[in-house]
């Protein structure tokens, strides 16, 4: 039966990626390798001339179902510094809300032969479903879909982790407050799994905390005292308002108070552990302003990598995928 | 018309037959089983040599999607899709356009698939008018009209109270009802099983309590009202238990699963394939082996296919966004003979499920080949070996988890009232 299965789907036959959906399935030498071209664009970042011609004469769209200005802007960033074009597409208010399916509107974008499709969807699977029903030449990047999958969000993570702790092995991390709703504590969970940390637990209460995450080889913590205990590394994830009347949660102050991160709370971990969150911040809803601001905190630092991990990424991509045409070329 | 089976491996559960024999068929109905009746020399022979005879399948929920809906099926398409795969009878929902809340729709129905010539078709009307959970149906007319039962289908009434009358009024006049045990503040905006695949995928979870809630609350109010009544599509271990108890306690009900539930658990939504979008959704393997132990057990009464053809654009989504259901009428018993794979269901068992069990639960005279029934049956070659794609597929929906796969096993001939509606090639 002709089905693929979106960790196959994003490798190309050599087991290089041509796609880039989900860290699930993918192996530790290829998130290793992401981490190690992103450090080299690291360096990159700081020479006068920052631009690189390994996507030069290629097409990247950004196609945006979901506003996100800081994820787009990066990735946009990212793709000029790779010294490709750029088309940014908010489809959240064009074309599919007007009834044109997805379908539809990626046929559209595939008539005018771009390279690569960045995509950030409201429904998990979407990223797989274009790469699917794509022609196969265009490489699908992943910026996030539902609340599956955000992997280029979770590789910075791990490349602001290894920057700072110098290795995966042994480490204890606590990622903290929404995690039902968060694709990036997905995905941060199989990055940090394949990489060898040592423990992951997922802190909140039960109704943002699902059991079904222990399958996952996570230690499930309702309380902050316990969670942060000895921990190297902190996620705090952002805490969205609409929870409060999905009844999820009583209310933000109560939030903070059994969860939020403050300096009396962050004295739990280990005395050098770092602060880390995917941002936007909520001052004084999961963190507070001396903690988020504080020496302990490398939130700045992840958006600084978040351009070379997409570049690293952009790039591999495009390169299996150049290299699968070729085979394809060959045989034909 | 005389017609005489020949030589046929004849398996009629309902009189616990499973023989060599052959099968004498006059004006409609079945007169003899084995010797001869007086006046068969003549007969037209139909060679059934190395094939099964079996009772045509029943089954209780094909959506035909007509009125209203051809762009997913008609009652001819879906009715010839039924045949081919060997039901003869079928109960189809009232989620038509317009809705079967009238009689007059329920006519329409009935006369659109006499016109068709395929499957006996049996609709279910509407427990509200419009299905909209506010004001009773005339129930007593749509039951005058053909309707073999009442539902409010999909959408659970919102209204305990409105629930209680309807009940107690179909009660009144000892006309059935059909649940779809739902509570839709539990499963709204959930498209998967709640547990570890729709966690790890990012898919909205629809909980077993979902489920369970519902039916406790249906069954209490079954009790209280004393209506007959059937449960379809259940989906969860805990169901099982929960119509067992009832069962035993004395209430007067039966329950259907649907084939994929089966067959199929939540693990294949690892690759986000918006063709194993069901509701009820596919649940845990734990689930899918308690359905097929009620099966064994009988507290499960029906196997049906819950076929729901849809347009190919329907599935041609991210999988929440797609319309959910698998359209698998015409491969209902291959894919049902995979369960015998499964160890110690046996065939007389399964075929129960799918013939007489599910007549029982409708009242429906069908599902046997008992002298003086009507000769509604299937000549099925149980080992040929097929692919199930767009060459072969008679519906109109091509929605199936299933598609481009092997089947073993498939229907030769098709016969209701003795007169042969469908032959293979």
């Amino acid at each position: 039966m002709m089905r693929s299965d979106p960790r196959a789907l994003q490798l190309n036959e050599q087991g290089q990626l041509k796609h880039f959906l989900t860290l699930d399935g993918l192996s530790k030498d290829i998130l290793t390798e992401i981490l190690d071209r992103a450090e080299s664009f690291l360096s990159m970042g700081e020479q006068s001339v920052k631009k690189v011609p390994l996507l030069r004469g290629k097409t990247v769209v950004n196609l945006f179902f979901e506003n996100s200005t800081r994820t787009r802007t990066t990735f946009e960033l990212a793709a000029k510094r790779l010294s490709a074009d750029v088309i940014n597409l908010n489809i959240a208010t064009s074309a599919t809300s007007k009834g044109e399916s997805l379908l539809d509107t990626l046929q559209n974008l595939q008539a005018m032969q771009s390279d690569m499709f960045v995509v950030r969807h409201q429904d998990s699977g979407a990223p797989h479903f274009i790469a699917e029903h794509c022609t196969p030449n265009v490489a699908i990047i992943n910026a996030g879909d539902g609340r599956h999958a955000h992997p280029t969000q979770a590789m910075l993570d791990m490349l602001t982790i290894r920057r700072h702790k110098g290795k995966f092995e042994g480490l204890k991390i606590a990622i903290v407050g929404d995690i039902l709703h968060s694709r990036v504590a997905r995905s941060e969970l199989h990055a940090m799994k394949t990489l060898g940390v040592e423990e992951v637990r997922l802190v909140g209460p039960k109704t943002l905390v699902p059991e079904f995450f222990r399958d996952m080889g996570a230690t499930i913590c309702h309380d902050l005292k316990a969670g942060l205990d000895d921990v190297d590394v902190i996620v705090m994830l952002r805490l969205q308002k609409e929870r409060m009347a999905g009844a999820l949660l009583p209310s933000e102050s109560e939030f903070y108070r059994l969860y939020g991160l403050t300096e009396e709370s962050l004295a739990w971990a280990k005395p050098d552990a770092i602060v880390m969150h995917p941002g936007p911040i909520n001052r004084g809803v999961e963190i507070s302003s001396e903690v988020a601001d504080g020496d302990q905190a490398v939130i700045l630092d992840q958006v600084t990598n978040g351009i070379a991990i997409r570049m690293a990424v952009m790039s591999m991509a495009m390169s299996g995928q150049v290299q699968e045409q070729q085979a394809v070329g060959e045989e034909g | 018309m005389k017609l005489r089976i020949s030589n046929g491996r004849v398996i009629d559960p309902s009189q616990n037959l499973d023989a060599v024999v052959d099968l004498f068929i006059e004006d409609h109905r079945i007169v003899a089983i084995g010797e001869a009746p007086l006046g068969f020399d003549d007969a037209e022979v139909v060679d059934a040599t190395d094939k099964w005879v079996l009772p045509g399948l029943v089954d209780t929920a094909v959506a035909l999607r007509d009125p209203g809906y051809s762009q997913k099926g008609t009652i001819a398409s879906e009715g010839r899709a039924a045949v081919s795969g060997g039901v003869t009878t079928l109960v189809c929902p009232p989620n038509t356009k317009p809705i079967v809340d009238t009689p007059a729709v329920a006519a329409l129905i009935q006369d659109k698939a006499d016109e068709a010539g395929m499957a006996n078709v049996f609709p279910i009307g509407a427990l509200t008018q419009g299905l909209q959970g506010e004001q009773l149906s005339n129930m007593v007319a749509l039951t005058d009209a053909g309707c073999v039962a009442l539902s409010n289908h999909g959408r659970s009434l919102a209204s305990n109270r409105v629930l209680s009358r309807a009940l107690e009024y179909a009660a009144t006049h000892d006309l059935l009802v059909v649940f779809h045990p739902d509570d839709p503040s539990l499963s709204e905006g959930g498209c998967a099983h709640e547990g570890v695949m729709s966690t790890m995928h990012g898919l909205a979870g629809i909980p077993e309590t979902a489920e369970t809630i519902a039916l406790m609350r249906d069954l209490l109010l079954v009790e209280k009202s004393g209506v007959r009544a059937h449960f379809a599509r259940l989906s969860c271990a805990k169901s099982v238990e929960m119509i067992a108890n009832a069962k035993a306690a004395g209430l007067d009900v039966t329950c259907d699963v649907a084939l994929h539930n089966l067959l199929l658990t939540d693990e294949v939504l690892k690759e986000f394939d918006g063709q194993f979008h069901v509701l009820p959704p596919l649940r845990s393997e734990n689930d899918r082996l308690t359905l097929i132990e009620g099966l064994k057990t009988g507290v499960i009464n029906a196997i049906c296919s819950d076929h729901q053809p849809h347009e190919k654009m329907a599935k041609v989504a991210p999988f929440a966004a797609t319309e959910p259901g698998m359209a698998n009428v015409e491969v209902l018993l291959p894919l049902a003979l995979r369960l015998m794979d499964e160890g110690d269901l046996e065939l007389g068992q399964l075929l129960t499920a799918l013939t007489y069990g599910p007549a029982a639960c409708f009242g429906l005279e069908a599902g046997s080949l008992a002298v003086g029934s009507f000769a509604d049956f299937v000549i099925f070659d149980s080992t040929e070996k097929w692919i199930w794609d767009q060459s072969t597929r008679k519906s109109k929906g091509s929605n199936s988890g299933f598609a481009g796969e092997q089947m073993i096993g498939r229907v030769c001939q098709t016969f209701i009232s003795g007169q042969r509606v469908y032959t293979l090639n």
